[in-house]
């Protein structure tokens, strides 16, 4: 590999802007800069050395900031499309045509569009997430690109540097000492920068002193941080590590958990509270008379035994009853329970009255439990009810006359009845709906009816359940990412270089990251005490007036 | 010279374990529905339902023989349809080793037996109340139909309603030697 020999004989990698050893300007570029720049140390960014292999070329593209802010900037303004219409894991739809519908009928044909291009499930995209995946490449590249020569080049920092890095530096003072002799300053230079808190090293006749570098790192650790988050993301996707499913659950019913393997749930009861206040003016305006005070569901969660397989459900051990609310999750075992929809007054049972039609006078009441429904329904001896048949949801007769039921939810329960009462004891036929009673046919008229007497509902509680063992790993993610920030922001790498000329002269460069006034003021207190000759800023021709003012202040 | 093929080296491992890592969060994202589901090959789950006679019907229990296990309701249609030729092919083939498991999704004893009844079978049928079989499995549309051979893997997925010939073929992939 070729090397760039500078005068010192140090060899520097290729595309090394400023000496490792001595710190003289290599390219032509830092020899005709007044004020070196100071990036990354002037060391080589690896990937602008090399550009041969197919390796090379994808590494430098990952490594370039122009890639990597472009990548920010598309990912942005692409995760912003996903927000212009609801995700489709918000639209209650069960199918892909009912989704296409929802999109459609709520947004017209840009909706049709958004749903076509495949906006409404953006974040679970190939594309999106190779997006998300470049950008994860790019950090790290780009980190690993510049943070390791940045490192070595801070690490093997030598003391002495050679003149025209110390006046090609912004901060510089040439000159003899104003008071006293020269073979004082040096250590009076060393008290003083101890007591700033820099690191000092001596080398004969030259010092460096330097404090903060950690402070060089922060936009590393900072990296750190966001790729431990985006880990964090991606362990989303391995089994077991994150759940996020949904259920429906009925009072009484008991239901395995999705997405909880082994464990039940029973609904005890759905509670809705409102708040029994007089309506307010603002809620007249906007149509509402009652405020929701509480959304609650007593359940009961069973685990079933270790050994136990699905189907099986005589062996569940009950793990704990609960009362979830509103940010009051139901938690066991990493899993979370929460309170999310409800729907009230689904039909329950349907209570009829046996009734003789002529009199009106009734034989008794029977009362069907729609979603599990009896044989027969005895009133006494003689009298009683024979459910024929039972359909849930009632849609009509197809071509051969026989009754349909669309879902087996009773959102519109029909019966077929055979009524058997002292005074028919064959027994008579009636099908009966809502809104609708077909008799038994050839029997002519039936002497009695099941007339409707009145219905108990019964409450539904929508649930989500939700896992996710990323969790202290995003938080770490956060906190790493947060501390970088901290690190980079508060802190500055400062450094002084001071040289014991020869002819007696003293030559002092100071470099700081940022915050330049903050190192002046050191010097200044630097340059009283060892009474070095005074510095000057070489940017101070443009800076003038700003510096004045902020020394004043 | 050597240090540039090392750097070479380390640059493609670094891309390329982050390529890969990457690749899988997309392809496990973009499979996670199909993966969850079982597939052929899979060992099919084992579960227990009582059936309606009151038989415990175990799916170790028939190691070594088929089992054609069938998801159905009394809403679906196509499950009606397809139920007397099942019926039919099931007589024929359960001397032979292949054993028929209908499985109502959480409806009611009365419902289905009524429904059964009335459609004139008389095969085995069991009702999952929790559906907790239906998500072992995870049943998505009505009709779906598992085959599971003699050893207990899922020989094949059927979605949708089968003709009485497709039962005879399914029935016959399934047999035990």
């Amino acid at each position: 590999m070729e090397k760039i020999v500078c005068t010192c004989g140090h060899e520097n990698a290729v595309g090394t802007k400023i000496c490792g050893n001595c710190g003289r300007p290599l390219t032509e570029e830092a020899k005709s800069q007044k004020v070196l720049d100071m990036k990354y140390d002037g060391s080589a960014i690896r990937s602008k050395t090399y550009n041969k292999s197919i390796v090379d070329k994808i590494w430098n593209f990952f490594s370039s900031v122009k890639v990597g802010v472009s990548l920010i900037i598309i990912t942005l303004v692409v995760s912003s499309f996903g927000t212009i219409f609801p995700q489709e894991f918000y639209v209650t739809a069960g199918t892909d045509a009912e989704r296409a519908l929802y999109y459609q009928t709520n947004y017209g044909s840009i909706g049709t569009l958004y749903y076509n291009l495949g906006l409404a499930d953006l974040y679970s995209t190939w594309w999106f997430q190779a997006l998300v995946g470049m950008l994860g490449i790019s950090i790290i590249v780009a980190s690993i690109d510049r943070g390791l020569p940045l490192h070595k080049s801070l690490k093997n920092q030598r003391v002495k540097r050679h003149e025209s890095f110390m006046r090609r530096q912004r901060i510089i003072a040439e000159g003899a000492i104003t008071k006293e002799d020269t073979s004082k300053t040096l250590d009076k230079v060393e008290e003083k920068l101890k007591k700033l808190n820099y690191k000092v090293r001596r080398d004969g006749t030259a010092l460096l002193a330097e404090k903060g570098r950690f402070a060089r790192y922060g936009p590393y650790i900072n990296h750190l941080g966001l790729i431990t988050f985006l880990v964090g993301v991606m362990l989303h996707q391995l089994p077991g590590m994150y759940v996020d499913d949904s259920m429906w659950i009925r009072e009484g019913e008991t239901r395995a958990i999705p997405g909880m393997n082994g464990y039940f749930l029973e609904n005890k009861q759905f509670i809705f509270e409102t708040h029994d206040n007089d309506p307010t003016t603002a809620q007249i305006q906007q149509g509402v008379n009652a405020v929701a005070k509480n959304y609650q569901t007593d359940v009961v969660l069973y685990k079933q035994s270790e050994d136990a397989l699905p189907g099986q459900t005589d062996q569940l051990e009950i793990v704990k009853e609960y009362s979830i609310r509103v940010n009051h999750p139901l938690e066991h075992d990493g899993f979370a329970l929460y309170q999310m929809d409800f729907r009230l007054n689904e039909l329950k049972a349907m209570t009829f009255s046996l009734t003789n039609k002529e009199t009106g006078a009734s034989l008794g009441d029977v009362t069907i439990d729609l979603r599990n429904p009896k044989k027969e329904y005895v009133i006494d001896e003689q009298t009683k009810v024979i459910l024929v048949n039972y359909f849930p949801d009632f849609t009509g007769f197809n071509d051969k006359g026989e009754p349909q039921t669309a879902t087996p939810n009773p959102n519109n329960p029909a019966f077929i009845f055979n009524m058997i009462t002292p005074d028919t004891p064959e027994g008579e036929i009636s099908f009966v709906a809502i809104q609708q009673t077909v008799e038994g046919s050839g029997t002519g008229e039936n002497l009695y009816k099941m007339s409707f007497k009145g219905v108990d509902t019964i409450n539904m509680s929508g649930l989500t359940i939700r896992m996710d063992k990323t969790i202290p790993l995003l938080v770490v993610g956060a906190f790493i990412f947060l501390l970088g920030l901290t690190i980079g922001s508060y802190w500055n790498h400062r450094r002084v270089w001071v040289e014991l000329l020869s002819d007696g002269n003293i030559r002092l460069a100071a470099h700081t990251n940022k915050n330049w006034f903050g190192i002046k003021k050191e010097i200044n207190v630097l340059t009283e005490y060892a009474h070095l000759p005074q510095y000057i800023d070489q940017l101070d021709d443009e800076d003038d007036e700003k510096i004045k003012k902020e020394t004043i202040e | 010279m050597d240090k540039k093929k090392k750097r070479s080296i380390t640059r493609g491992i670094i891309l390329a374990v982050l390529v890969l890592a990457i690749g899988y969060t997309i392809y496990s994202s973009f499979t996670k529905e199909k993966v969850e589901v079982i597939q052929r090959g899979d060992q099919a789950p084992n579960f227990e339902l009582v059936g309606l006679n009151g038989e415990t019907y175990r799916l170790s229990d028939f190691n070594g023989e088929g089992v054609f296990l069938n998801f159905w309701g009394t809403w679906c249609e196509p499950c009606k349809r397809e139920m007397p030729a099942m019926d039919r092919q099931y007589e024929v083939f359960k001397d032979q080793g292949v054993n028929l498991l209908t499985i109502n999704i959480a409806q009611s004893e009365f419902e289905v037996e009524k429904f059964l009844n009335n459609l004139g079978v008389d095969f085995p049928t069991a009702i999952d109340k929790t559906k907790s079989v239906m998500t072992a499995y995870n049943i998505q549309p009505l009709p779906t139909t598992i085959l599971i051979s003699p050893d207990g893997k899922v020989e094949n997925i059927i979605t949708g309603e089968m003709s009485e010939s497709d039962i005879i073929s399914y029935m016959e992939s399934i047999k035990p030697e």
